[in-house]
């Protein structure tokens, strides 16, 4: 209990961080916001009202203490660029809203296909004892690592679209128009997302489950008659399961942030093209919430991993 | 003794494979400032769109531009950047990691936490952070991949000082009055290098994948600078008529990541076997 507040506390400590840094590291940019807005060519009285109605003539500390107050608050501000019809401009609650169900789709999706694929491959390769597949396992999972992500989205899109033509490329349909539509030209990105997953996760579960097999507790279940299968199933994978929990909750993070890229790949309108797209126009307010919102998703998933691997490792509280 | 005969050539072949492959690029990539087989800009509307021969290696590209040399000068930016990048983080992280490991305290504690923050966070999304307040280009690129990569070698640093700190030479050393500074540097320094060359060879890895990420995302490296990524990303929109193009970029990067990892468990496994 003690642990659990403990963790709680550093966590909206970090995120406290998280926010200053994310607002203050935009405010000391070179360049003028104003400037961006309304060009050059602006008349001075023009600029200062702009200044005004976007509350940059306070002290930044005013500033921060108004965003973050807001934020909580669940008002996430105004895109300077976006515009929602001729007098509004978009609330970055709204850009963000409809961009965020496609990234998580994806990375739904994705975590799907890791777990399904990469699970039982970590078993059958640490129960083989075939040389060949150790070593052409050992060469196919160090070479799926070695691809980055984005050269993996246009190899899929290749393979898939051009040679096989199971899919059109750029032919995405929102999910809200058809969700089955979607979600199949979303298998794509989450396969080139999974794919080196995939091999990270197997390498992992396979070594856990190698470390543990040399334990007394096998020796124990093999010397009371226990089958192979039985061991490696019941004794073995339940206990080399416990750092691949963590392990996985480090790729939910990694996912989260890979889908920047991938999202670039297969033309996704989901927040990391959101994102990279806000980054190249200098969009603040919504780099910003990204940002935050980002941190707090790898963060959370950090928290809960943490939790997660007391619950089911007791011997780790005890200790 | 059959059995450690082939561990034995197991390892070997690891660091050889991988001196090889990462040797190969770095040798094309330094060469493309001298010598390309031909010009990287130079255009020709005959020559669009032909497929890999033995006059154009890797084809040539919408522009009729020989995609092998291009590809040579990727490879060069590519190792620059990525060797800048190692070099700042690399050598910020020995200078932060000894001080924080050895001396410890107040100092350590403010500086863990930060490290631990900054590791747990992806590391694209740091690097698109400082991208995004210091603007794109080569020289940002370096800044902030290097920043980056920092506390990852402050992470392995510090243990490593932590470890040695007490040990008996060190309190020797002390004892005979060697200035911290020498103490820190030439006496516990040295005793670290086999645990550094491998995150070093990582760390090589991780940059070239996040320097060709970025470019590849248009926030990178900016042209007249070749670079794989950007490559990669111009050749996407001929993938069906000219699959080679985005090829030869791609393998190229995948071909130098391999390369590096090869050689990082090759030095692991290496300086294993001395232990």
């Amino acid at each position: 209990m003690k642990y659990l507040v403990k963790k709680i506390v550093t966590l909206i400590m970090t995120l406290f961080l998280v926010s200053v840094l994310a607002f203050l590291a935009f405010q000391i940019i070179p360049g003028d916001v104003v400037t961006s807005i309304l060009g050059t060519e602006a008349t001075p009285e023009r600029e200062e009202a702009l200044r005004k109605e976007l509350g940059l003539d306070q002290p930044p500390v005013v500033r921060y203490v108004r965003w973050a107050g807001n934020v909580l608050k669940g008002d996430f501000g105004e895109s300077y660029r976006y515009s929602k019809n001729m007098n509004q401009m978009m609330p970055v609650a709204e850009l963000i809203g409809d961009k965020l169900p496609v990234t998580l789709l994806l990375a739904a999706l994705s975590m799907l296909i890791i777990i399904v694929i990469a699970i039982p491959l970590g078993v059958f390769w640490a129960r083989s004892k075939s040389k060949i597949l150790d070593v052409s396992l050992n060469m196919g999972t160090q070479t799926a690592m070695a691809i980055p992500s984005f050269f993996l989205g246009v190899l899929v899109t290749y393979l898939f679209g051009f040679v096989l033509k199971w899919f059109a490329p750029g032919s995405y349909v929102s999910f809200r128009d058809d969700l089955w539509g979607c979600i199949r030209y979303l298998i794509f990105p989450a396969i080139s997302v999974a794919i080196p997953k995939i091999a990270m996760t197997a390498r992992f579960l396979r070594n856990s489950m190698l470390t543990e097999r040399s334990s007394d507790y096998v020796r124990t279940a093999f010397s009371k008659g226990a089958s192979e299968r039985r061991v490696s199933y019941v004794h073995v994978l339940r206990n080399a399961m416990m750092p691949v929990v963590t392990f996985l909750g480090m790729i939910i993070a990694e996912i989260v942030a890979g889908s920047i890229v991938v999202e670039q790949v297969f033309s996704l309108p989901g927040i990391g093209k959101l994102l990279i797209s806000s980054i190249s126009t200098r969009d603040f307010p919504v780099v910003e919430i990204l940002i935050l919102y980002i941190t707090f998703v790898v963060i959370f998933v950090y928290f809960l991993v943490d939790i997660l691997y007391r619950v089911i490792d007791p011997r780790i509280s005890s200790k | 003794m059959k059995k450690f005969g082939a561990w034995f050539q197991k390892q070997n072949m690891y660091l050889l494979v991988g001196l090889l492959m990462t040797g190969l690029a770095v040798v094309l990539g330094i060469l493309s400032f001298f010598w390309t087989p031909y010009g990287t800009t130079t255009m020709s509307v005959a020559e669009r769109f032909h497929a890999p021969s033995l006059r154009h290696l890797f084809g040539t590209d919408n522009f009729g531009r020989d995609i092998f040399s291009r590809v040579m000068q990727g490879i060069g930016t590519t190792v620059i950047v990525s060797s800048l990048i190692v070099l700042i983080s690399a050598s910020a992280g020995i200078l932060i990691g000894a001080v924080t490991g050895y001396f410890g305290g107040i100092l350590d504690e403010v500086i863990m936490r930060i490290t631990d923050a900054v590791n747990a966070f992806p590391s694209i999304l740091l690097a698109l952070v400082v991208i995004s307040i210091l603007g794109s280009g080569k020289q940002n690129v370096v800044l902030s991949l290097g920043i980056v990569f920092t506390p990852s070698y402050v992470r392995i640093v510090r243990s490593e000082f932590i470890r040695l700190r007490d040990s008996d030479f060190v309190c020797r050393a002390r004892l005979m009055g060697v200035s911290k500074l020498r103490i820190l540097f030439i006496h516990i320094l040295p005793n670290i290098w086999s645990v550094f060359w491998v995150s070093v060879t990582i760390g090589f890895n991780n940059a070239i994948l996040a320097e060709s990420g970025m470019s590849y995302l248009g926030i990178g490296v900016q042209p007249p600078d070749a670079s794989l990524g950007k490559m990669l990303s111009d050749a996407q929109g001929y993938l069906g008529r000219a699959p080679w193009y985005a090829l030869a970029p791609g393998l190229t990067i995948v071909w130098i990541v391999l390369g590096f990892s090869l050689l990082s468990e090759g030095v692991r496994r290496k300086e294993e076997k001395k232990k």
